[in-house]
């Protein structure tokens, strides 16, 4: 826990982050685990545009109590269909490991905007709720429709987006087969954020599957408040707001200034739309992963092949297999991180599915130092990991979560767009 | 249903009983329940099931479009493990039955401690132990009951 210490971030802090980012290249990393960002130093956004939104990572609206770190997160806006009446709501997530804008309710709330729920294109007296599933637990709301607009870019029309219903007690409820999915993620600090910007590389957040069978995410519920499962066509899911830009919309970049191995009290970086489609967003000489049907490649480490991986800005930290490399034990969660007694070097093979492969070094810090050094004042670390277990039947993954952000340029090419004359869905940095 | 390997012999005609019924109202026996209990239980997965009878257990597989679950029965009929695979999560109330509420307690927990996770979520136990990962699109897991794996049996040889 690193409740103990929560002091207001210094000025002298906040200058360190933006000199990192503004001129500083690698010269402030002592060692951070992020060397061979080869495309940094040809992707300089200071001068803004458009297409570019600044990120911070920062306590954003955590609870001082929670263990929180590694958020980037961005400032978006959403307006009522076909009026102006409109709502922007800041610290919301960005997630390259989702698709689709959510937004909480409370954060909506004594806005001048009211998203009305999506009407059931199979039953108009209905309206579409969503159960979003994750790993331990799920988010419930209503689908809306919203124009969206990120920094200088607006959607072109209305987007499907979700509502999560924060209220103590939501109406409609979750129904038994969406709680099945674990506990109740609706609530700002479930994701320490006002919502989540999925902008990972493919368009709906579920796709053809939800579209065909009706599955325990899209439920169409009745006046009464009565919801069952029900398909609901691609058009109409919760979708990848960059997607529905009029421009820029084969995919986003992000970029993180680098930080210390000591991690930074604040993280600074960009979001960028579009790949290749102007002249600030050019693919260069990035190396390219191209990725299976679910958005996954391989990665080698430590003679494991690590066939599920993946570049996840919403994880806050690295998740691989490594049986060497000590637990945090009760210290810090139990068994969630790494806590090596000194700081590990590493290093992995990321190979994309038409074998394109790069090394990627890292390191990994005694989390618990990490977040107890410093007054507890850090918020971004470049070196925070921890296990991920593997399925024997389904393969390992590496989660490339946020610290691989810092001092890179990474890009997430849309499924089905072509992005620098090469197919979606890839990554690239 | 405790049958010395010459006597595998007889269970493909007891398993084509069971599918029979199951293929009429495909369902999930839970996590350290009865396979006995498949038909009679009320939450259906609507889906296809194939059952496949090993040489230590059986293994019954469920699917539901790009969805994949199956569970493993023990020789005297108790499922000593489940594993999951699809774009969504299966219905994980009914998969883990009564450990279900274990599997509620570990999340909250993690949730406290480690509010930024919810790509993962493991949990292991004396007697438990399940490993849920995944994100959209990519959701996978196994969970097992250490206690009534059968003898000789790994983990992760399951079929």
């Amino acid at each position: 826990m690193r409740q103990a210490y929560r002091w207001t971030v210094l000025p002298g802090m906040c200058l360190l982050a933006l000199c990192a980012l503004a001129a500083c290249g690698g010269g402030g990393s002592s060692g951070g685990g992020s060397s061979t960002g080869s495309t940094t130093t040809a992707h300089n956004f200071a001068a803004g545009g458009p297409n570019v939104v600044p990120i911070s990572v920062n306590a954003g609206p955590a609870d001082p109590s929670d263990q929180t770190f590694n958020i980037p997160l961005v400032t978006v806006t959403v307006c009522e269909p076909g009026t102006t009446s409109c709502a922007t709501i800041n610290d919301v997530l960005v997630d390259t490991g989702s698709y689709g804008l959510r937004l909480m309710a409370s954060a909506l709330a004594g806005q001048s905007v009211t998203l009305a729920p999506m009407a059931d294109p199979n039953d108009s007296a209905n309206a579409i709720s969503e159960c979003l599933p994750f790993a331990d637990g799920y988010s419930w709301g209503e689908v809306a429709s919203a124009i969206v607009t990120i920094g200088g870019e607006t959607s072109s029309g209305a987007v499907p987006v979700q509502v999560i219903n924060d209220s103590s007690s939501p109406s409609p409820a979750a129904p038994s087969t969406c709680t099945s999915d674990g506990i109740s993620l609706n609530s700002v600090g479930a994701f320490d954020a006002n919502g989540v910007l999925g902008i990972g590389p493919f368009v709906q957040d579920c796709g053809s599957g939800c579209a065909t069978s009706a599955t325990n995410v899209y439920y169409t519920c009745t006046s009464a408040n009565s919801c069952s499962e029900t398909t609901l066509p691609l058009e109409d899911q919760v979708a990848n707001p960059v997607a529905r830009f009029p421009t820029d919309n084969n995919g986003v970049i992000v970029q993180l200034a680098s930080i210390s191995a000591a991690g930074a009290a604040t993280g600074t970086g960009y979001l960028v739309f579009g790949i290749g489609t102007e002249s600030n967003n050019g693919l260069g000489n990035a190396t390219v992963l191209t990725t299976d049907n679910e958005g996954n490649f391989t990665t080698m480490f430590d003679g494991q092949t690590l066939g599920s991986s993946f570049i996840d800005s919403g994880s806050n930290g690295l998740y691989f297999p490594d049986s060497s490399l000590a637990l945090c034990g009760q210290t810090v969660p139990a068994n969630e991180f790494y806590c090596p007694s000194s700081t590990a070097s590493l290093s992995a093979t990321n190979q994309g599915e038409d074998g394109t492969s790069s090394s990627v070094p890292f390191q990994i810090a005694n989390l618990s130092n990490l977040l107890n050094d410093n007054n507890g004042s850090h918020y971004a670390f470049d070196d925070a990991g921890g296990p991920a277990e593997t399925i024997a039947q389904f393969g390992a993954y590496f989660d490339w979560g946020l610290p691989f952000f810092y001092g890179r340029t990474t890009f997430f090419a849309i499924d089905g767009a072509s992005a620098g004359g090469i197919s979606g869905p890839f990554y690239a940095y | 249903m405790k049958l010395n390997p010459p006597g595998r012999l007889l269970i493909p005609a007891a398993l084509m009983l069971g599918a029979i019924v199951a293929l009429a109202s495909p369902a999930l026996a839970a996590l350290g329940g009865s396979a006995d209990s498949v038909s009679a239980d009320s939450s259906a997965m609507r889906g296809q099931l194939r059952s496949t009878s090993l040489v230590q257990y059986d293994m019954q597989e469920i699917t539901q479009g790009a969805q994949t679950v199956r569970e493993y029965v023990t020789r005297s009929g108790q499922v000593f493990a489940v594993t999951w695979q699809g774009p969504v999560p299966p219905d994980l109330r009914q998969l883990l039955g009564t450990y279900f509420g274990r599997f509620q307690e570990a999340a909250a927990a993690s949730h406290r401690t480690n509010p930024g996770v919810h790509r993962q979520l493991n949990i292991v136990q004396s007697d438990l132990v399940v490993q849920s990962s995944g994100r959209l699109r990519a959701f996978r897991g196994l969970a097992y009951l250490p206690a009534l794996v059968p003898d000789g049996v790994s983990v992760d040889q399951l079929q």
